[in-house]
């Protein structure tokens, strides 16, 4: 792992959705049998510019998820590498019969993308917001789950994505980031990402959350706590030394991730503390209610996401230590 | 394809030992899919025996016709032909659903030698199917890919959206057949959810389609093949119109609707493997 961190968090002028189709039409005109399919949504995710001229490799599958995810998983029988995009509500939950029949119990190599996770889904409203897409991505064995938080991140990892065989799901913020990571950063599929060093607690997050993670780790130093904070982009398979590292340094340990607090990032380290090194938890996530419409920012206020939020769910989980 | 008499007679002493090599693996475990990997059985004897380019030897080669059994209950019917082409033992079969074995009631690519994709949530070989002739025309490779849906299988919206998929790609080299034996687990498909007129829906959708009247008539499927394929533009899709649980009389004892999955006795199988042999002898 060859990252650099910027000397401070700040918003891109480029979308996350540029990066993806830059980087699957840079792989494609390179020469590897990678392919984009996707359930008319090109136009959301700046594909559509690059059809035209690659008309073989990027297919429109229509509004029709379950074949496409048939088609990818077909294709990866082939030898192609199919990067299969919608929306993470239509790629994961509508299609997840698909996805676990036809590519991950098949033992094929589908690339699943799902783009506007959890708050990302704004103003399309609670109908297409993915709070549970990690949790039932999570189960079908031998499924990577990735989510990248920053560009660089996304650029480095597609390529790795597209050269290691398996299923995978590429949770896809699709609006702008935060920009985290120095251009060129290179990472390792399953490695979390030591963002800042502390001993008091540990915050481990994921995707639109590590920028939040790290807001509230300054807001933290202010009131003299020192956190870790970890991105944790490979949610499967985690980073169970890295977990148990902070479990064993820190004594606390808060997850943040914009998903429910159910069968996402906050159970994949439960799953690894609990077994092996109990320390005090608390969950930053969406409650188990169902998701709602409104701008990201106000939908991450509403569901408690903020790094404000995180600040007092470190300090509460800090005092259980103490009892 | 004008089957010559000789062709013919292979072909329908073909269907005979995989419809008695089908009833010895559901002899082996006391109970199987008997309805419709029956009914296939015919289909399944034109495309080993006939229609598909395919090496045992090599069941991965590159340049085969591939094949997907999206019905994929009907794994007997497929194993059988499979092992009497010489993929694997024949005393293999009698390892059917029994635990370890490479031959699991759905057909599975990992684990059998000949098969391509995995297939069992119904609808869902359709789509893989299509994946499989689109990489193939993407490769320049000049091949068939077969598709076997069932009829209550019609019933998956996806088979739907494959139907737009395949029409709007030009898969012309996409050949799908519909077992339509007329029952699905709970009854007559025309009950539960009627079909109308299938041909007719897909020619609808942009298709070479043709029904086959007697489904279970080798020369009457080669036919309907040979006269598909002059469509070079299109997918193509066969109705083949079959008796579900066709040389198994058990599976007609208690009325057609209860043979889709029944237990099948020692004796029933014996039954109907001496009927299966007597039959196969009067061929000419």
């Amino acid at each position: 792992m060859n990252m650099k961190l910027l000397d401070e968090i700040r918003p891109d002028s480029k979308e996350m959705r540029a990066y993806y189709s830059e980087e699957i039409v840079r792989l494609i005109d390179a020469g590897k049998p990678v392919m984009a399919l996707d359930a008319d949504l090109m136009r959301a995710v700046g594909l559509l510019p690059y059809r035209k001229d690659r008309a073989d490799r990027i297919i429109d599958c229509g509004i029709a998820e379950a074949n496409m995810m048939g088609v990818a998983a077909g294709l990866s029988a082939e030898g192609f590498v199919p990067f299969a995009h919608s929306f993470a509500a239509f790629a994961s939950r509508r299609a997840f019969d698909q996805v676990y029949m036809s590519g991950g119990y098949a033992g094929l190599n589908v690339k699943v993308v799902g783009s506007d996770p959890g708050v990302g889904s704004a103003l399309n409203g609670g109908t297409h917001q993915a709070n549970e897409d990690i949790a039932l991505m999570r189960v079908i064995p031998n499924m990577t789950v990735v989510e990248p938080s920053d560009p660089a991140m996304l650029v480095n990892v597609i390529p790795q994505i597209a050269d290691t065989y398996g299923m995978f799901y590429l949770r896809l913020f699709r609006l702008r980031a935060k920009k985290i990571y120095a251009p060129g950063s290179a990472f390792t599929i399953g490695r979390a990402v030591t963002l800042r060093e502390g001993a008091d607690a540990a915050i481990i997050a994921c995707g639109l959350e590590v920028a939040e993670a790290v807001r509230a780790a300054e807001i933290l130093a202010e009131r003299n706590i020192r956190v870790r904070v970890l991105d944790m982009f490979t949610i499967k398979p985690i980073d169970r030394e890295a977990v148990l590292a902070a479990a064993r340094d820190t004594g606390a340990i808060v997850t943040a991730e914009n998903h429910n607090v159910i069968g996402g990032l906050g159970d994949a380290v439960a799953e690894v503390v609990c077994g092996e090194c109990p320390v005090p938890m608390g969950r930053i996530g969406i409650q188990d209610v169902f998701g709602e419409v409104g701008p990201t920012p106000a939908l991450m206020r509403r569901f408690g996401l903020t790094a404000e939020d995180i600040a007092e769910t470190v300090e509460r989980t800090m005092a259980k230590k103490k009892e | 394809m004008m089957l010559t008499k000789d062709e013919a007679r292979n072909l329908k002493r073909f269907a005979a030992d995989i419809r008695i090599q089908c009833m010895e693996q559901f002899k082996a475990v006391g109970v199987g899919h008997v309805g419709g990997s029956m009914s296939v059985c015919d289909l399944m004897a034109c495309l080993y025996g006939k229609l598909m380019r395919i090496d045992p030897a090599e069941p991965r080669m590159e340049r085969r016709d591939r094949i997907v059994v999206s019905k994929g209950h009907a794994g007997p019917a497929m194993y059988a032909a499979l092992a009497l082409k010489g993929f694997f033992e024949v005393e293999e079969l009698k390892t059917l659903n029994r635990l370890g074995t490479r031959l699991p009631s759905h057909t599975d690519r990992r684990r059998t030698p000949g098969v391509d994709m995995t297939t069992g949530s119904l609808g869902q070989g359709f789509s893989s199917g299509l994946g499989i002739a689109y990489a193939c025309k993407l490769k320049g490779i000049d091949n068939y890919t077969y598709i076997i849906l069932g009829d209550g299988e019609l019933g998956e919206g996806q088979v739907w959206e494959c139907a737009l998929f395949a029409a709007a790609k030009g898969l012309s080299r996409v050949m799908v057949f519909v077992d339509a034996n007329g029952y699905q687990l709970d009854g007559a498909t025309d009950e539960v959810l009627p079909l109308g007129d299938v041909r007719r829906k897909f020619e609808e959708f942009g298709w070479e389609a043709l029904d086959v009247k007697d489904g279970n008539d080798v020369e009457a499927i080669c036919g309907a093949v040979e006269m598909a394929k002059q469509d070079t533009a299109r997918p193509k899709l066969l109705v083949l119109h079959t008796v579900k649980g066709l040389g198994c009389p058990a599976a007609f004892a208690a009325g057609l609707p209860t043979n889709h999955n029944m237990p099948v006795s020692a004796e029933a199988a014996d039954r109907a493997i001496a009927l299966l042999l007597q039959e196969k002898e009067a061929i000419l």
